[in-house]
């Protein structure tokens, strides 16, 4: 390793209207090494990283490449220092080639015209060597969340980049399509670039960088290498105290099914099956996980026990009770909880006040109606209620949500759905995106709504939420059940590999 | 019904439907351009009108077409930039700063017109070329190449359009910006600049299909388009967003209106129904838009305003 980082980042502030975003922050990434920023959303890692790309301008510091100082004031600029992106939501035109996305932004060997063929060579070739396959002239939209983050990367290599930077880039993959990444970033290391990994996964962090530093609340908190840390005292130094990252979970005895679903058949936005023959049974008092990629039919799946989307075949009870293709309040009158996976788009309305979003669940109860009109007196004094119970942090009851953190606008929103314990509970993504104290005290909620004898549905994406909370995990593929399978026996790779799309040989 | 069925009448038929069709096609597509980068012109029609003006008086004062076209041009230009300032760099509404830059040529066409001219006086109008060979072959020779300069340019435009949309780097990013701007500027491509250029490109062709249409007609009145700049967005989505869908649905307006002009002429249809008629291209025009812009996926970023950072 040379004595001089490829990249240092010195002392860098940012501030935005009301937030430190950065605070006197120093970064620096080596040749042939992975430096992991680690931190918790808003700890600043991606503004950090804005930066570093040219996207936004600090107020103070500076950024040093190869020792020497220099001014990024937009991506043009970063590409050209030989820096590379993969973001974190996909930068992907989906309506354009592999090789046009490839290409686009930079000149043209053929002048005005495309040299796309130029391209789609450079790109098998590069392609072949850091084993990232792809045809360079497919459209971008028909291939796989896999495939796409390879197109990300081929963008950045095919521009030279030597200093890679990956926002979280393996949130949306398969446990086996994360080994295929590291495997491609260790030869990228091995070629003597250097990169900068952004993820709050733990065991991943753990298992890829060479250095670790934490962020949390804009400054650098700690520094840590993976031989040294554990990911007990990772999720320590992000979040400043001791934490749990699984929830102590008392023996419960399950009682009869809350929840079936059987034969399920619904459609997705674009027209295609989307749940196609999908049977399930949660019981009264278990915890049933369904992991699996984003975009296999769960969102669709949610949407269809909710009431919100039509069911074209199949069944769906809630204790007894058919509510197939119910509208969403007689669903709820039977006993359904909802926590949509759109936290801002579907679970609350953000420009209304925090009272005002706890009454659209109960807005229709009398003791909140005074001969029509709303009690406001009632109301405030209910949702005070709410609010302190489940320890939401808000300046007020009047408070927009909007203005509220990730994690306190979804303890409202549990706070609102879980009143008067509902006969079964589906919640979607329930901590994505939130900090882990609200996500560890939104899975406390969960287990004690467990043993209260709630059927809960919980829909993830991340797999050690799904291990760490459920009794059952089912895992869904193209919308269909590829298996069931018991947490406390199954190992990641097995779950891994069916939500792949493989099938158990034997299914318990 | 029998006179129509003539070889004369049917051939002036086709030959003027195309002849119709070429404002519809050059203001379609200019404003294809923009749509494909994401910016929505609703100002088409006021565009027109004023590029209409521009045209006709510049050809009342000088009395040559082809500057009078040229003026249109330079008036579509100028009108492209101010749309292209309001929607990119103010990223104002826009369907309402289109309907303002509407409603700004409607009424400033017609104030200039009665200030500067008053009487309607008629022009020249752009000469008949006739092809050498091409012209000959019978019927088609006469429907296709014996029309004005401006007809072969706007037809010439549609592949001129493909090409660049398709096969060079500049209808690369036209077409990344309108699907993805973020995607495009985190690979370096202004956003702005490329919205800058298809909006000018839209404002001079709306021009340039305005001044064509009242040096076509040789005559300027109140609202002389009639609202076919309005159409012309209709036949956007019609195309789908392509050149080639544009021309078809231009042409398709342009059949429909020269064979209900000619019913009226010659009495197929009584003057009582005529009105009735009239609204004829407009509603085939609706329906064939309904079936046909269902199965085509608009760009994503049609009408977003492009802002850096989530």
């Amino acid at each position: 390793m040379a004595d001089t980082p490829m990249m240092e980042m010195r002392a860098i502030t940012k501030r935005f209207p009301g937030v430190l975003a950065n605070d006197n922050v120093d970064f620096d990434v080596r040749a042939g090494e992975v430096h992991t920023l680690l931190g918790e959303n808003g700890a600043g890692k991606s503004t950090l990283m804005k930066i570093l790309y040219g996207l936004y301008q600090a107020d103070e510091g500076e950024v040093l490449l190869d020792g020497e100082p220099v001014v990024i004031d937009s991506p043009t600029t970063a590409i050209s220092h030989n820096i590379g992106m993969i973001h974190q939501h996909f930068m992907l035109v989906e309506t354009l080639t592999v090789a046009e996305n490839v290409a686009l932004g930079l000149p043209s060997s053929k002048g005005a015209f495309t040299d796309l063929d130029v391209v789609s060579d450079h790109i098998v070739e590069l392609g072949g060597k850091y084993g990232l396959d792809l045809d360079p002239s497919a459209v971008v939209w028909q291939l796989a969340v896999g495939q796409k983050q390879r197109v990300e990367i081929l963008k950045a290599l095919y521009r030279e980049a030597h200093l890679l930077i990956l926002d979280e880039p393996t949130a949306v993959l398969t446990p086996q399509e994360v080994d295929q990444l590291f495997g491609t970033l260790r030869q990228l290391t091995a070629d003597g670039r250097g990169l900068i990994f952004i993820s709050h996964k733990l065991h991943e962090v753990l298992a890829l960088s060479d250095r670790i530093t934490v962020l949390r609340q804009g400054r650098v908190t700690g520094h840590a290498t993976p031989d040294g840390a554990t990911r007990s005292s990772l999720a320590e130094m992000m979040v400043g105290r001791e934490v749990k990252l699984a929830p102590d979970k008392p023996d419960v005895t399950v009682a009869e099914p809350a929840l079936v679903v059987s034969g399920l058949e619904v459609y997705g936005d674009r027209g295609l099956v989307a749940v196609d023959d999908f049977s399930l049974e949660v019981r009264a008092g278990e915890i049933l996980g369904i992991a699996g990629v984003s975009g296999n039919g769960q969102r669709e799946l949610a949407e269809a026990i909710a009431g919100l989307r039509a069911v074209t075949k199949g069944s769906i009870e809630i204790a007894g009770t058919d509510v197939t293709n119910n509208r969403p309040i007689e669903v709820r009158d039977v006993g359904l909880a909802y926590v949509p996976e759109g936290r801002m788009k579907d679970g609350c309305i953000a420009s209304f006040t925090v009272s005002e979003n706890v009454l659209l669940v109960d807005h229709r109860e009398s003791r909140f109606l005074n001969r029509g009109l709303f009690d406001f007196g009632a109301i405030r004094e209910h949702s005070q209620g709410l609010v302190d119970e489940y320890s939401v942090k808000t300046p007020t009851l009047e408070t927009p949500v909007r203005s509220l953190s990730g994690g306190n606008i979804q303890k409202l929103i549990l706070a609102r759905e879980l009143e008067g314990t509902p006969t079964v509970l589906l919640a979607s993504q329930p901590t994505r995106g939130v900090d882990i104290g609200a996500a560890e005290y939104i899975h406390e909620r969960l287990v004690t709504q467990r043993e209260e004898g709630t059927a809960i549905l919980v829909i993830s994406e991340d797999l050690d939420e799904v291990f760490g909370l459920s009794d059952r995990i089912a895992v869904m593929y193209e919308g269909q059940v590829m298996g069931i399978v018991d947490p406390a026996t199954a190992t990641r790779e097995q779950v891994g590999l069916m939500m792949a799309g493989v099938r158990p040989e034997l299914s318990p | 019904m029998s006179e129509f069925f003539t070889e004369a009448v049917l051939i002036a038929t086709i030959a003027s439907g195309i002849r119709f069709a070429v404002p519809l096609l050059l203001a379609g597509l200019g404003e294809a351009y923009g749509q494909r980068s994401g910016v929505l012109n609703l100002g088409v029609d006021g565009v027109m009108l004023l590029g209409a003006f521009g045209g006709y008086y510049t050809v009342l004062k000088v009395g040559n077409v082809w500057i009078g076209l040229l003026a249109g041009l330079g008036v579509g230009l100028i009108l492209g930039l101010i749309s292209a300032f309001i929607t990119v760099t103010l990223k104002a509404d826009q369907g309402i700063s289109g309907i303002g830059v509407f409603l700004f040529g409607l009424g400033m066409s017609d104030l200039l017109f009665q200030r500067l001219v008053g009487t309607p006086r008629f022009i020249d109008t752009f000469p008949r070329i006739e092809i050498p060979l091409l012209g000959d072959i019978p019927w088609i020779g006469e429907m296709l190449f014996r029309q004005n300069l401006v007809v072969y340019l706007a037809f010439l435009a549609i592949p001129v359009s493909m090409v660049v949309i398709n096969r060079t780097t500049f209808g690369m990013k036209i077409r990344a910006v309108g699907e993805n701007p973020e995607a495009a500027d985190s690979l370096g491509v202004s956003v702005a600049k490329v919205r800058y250029a298809t909006m000018l490109i839209g404002g001079t062709l709306a021009g340039v299909a305005g001044a064509a249409l009242a040096i076509d007609l040789g005559i300027f009145q109140q609202n002389i388009t009639n609202a076919q700049g309005f159409i012309a967005i209709a036949l956007v989505y019609f195309g789908a967003w392509r050149p080639l869908g544009v021309m078809l649905g231009a042409l398709l307006y342009g059949f429909v209106n020269s064979l209900v002009i000619q019913w009226k002429t010659l009495g197929i249809i009584t003057d009582s129904w005529s009105d009735f008629a009239a609204m004829a291209p407009a509603i085939i025009t609706i329906l064939a838009l309904v079936v046909v812009a269902t199965r085509f996926r608009a760009p994503s970023a049609l009408t977003k305003p492009f802002e850096r950072g989530e």
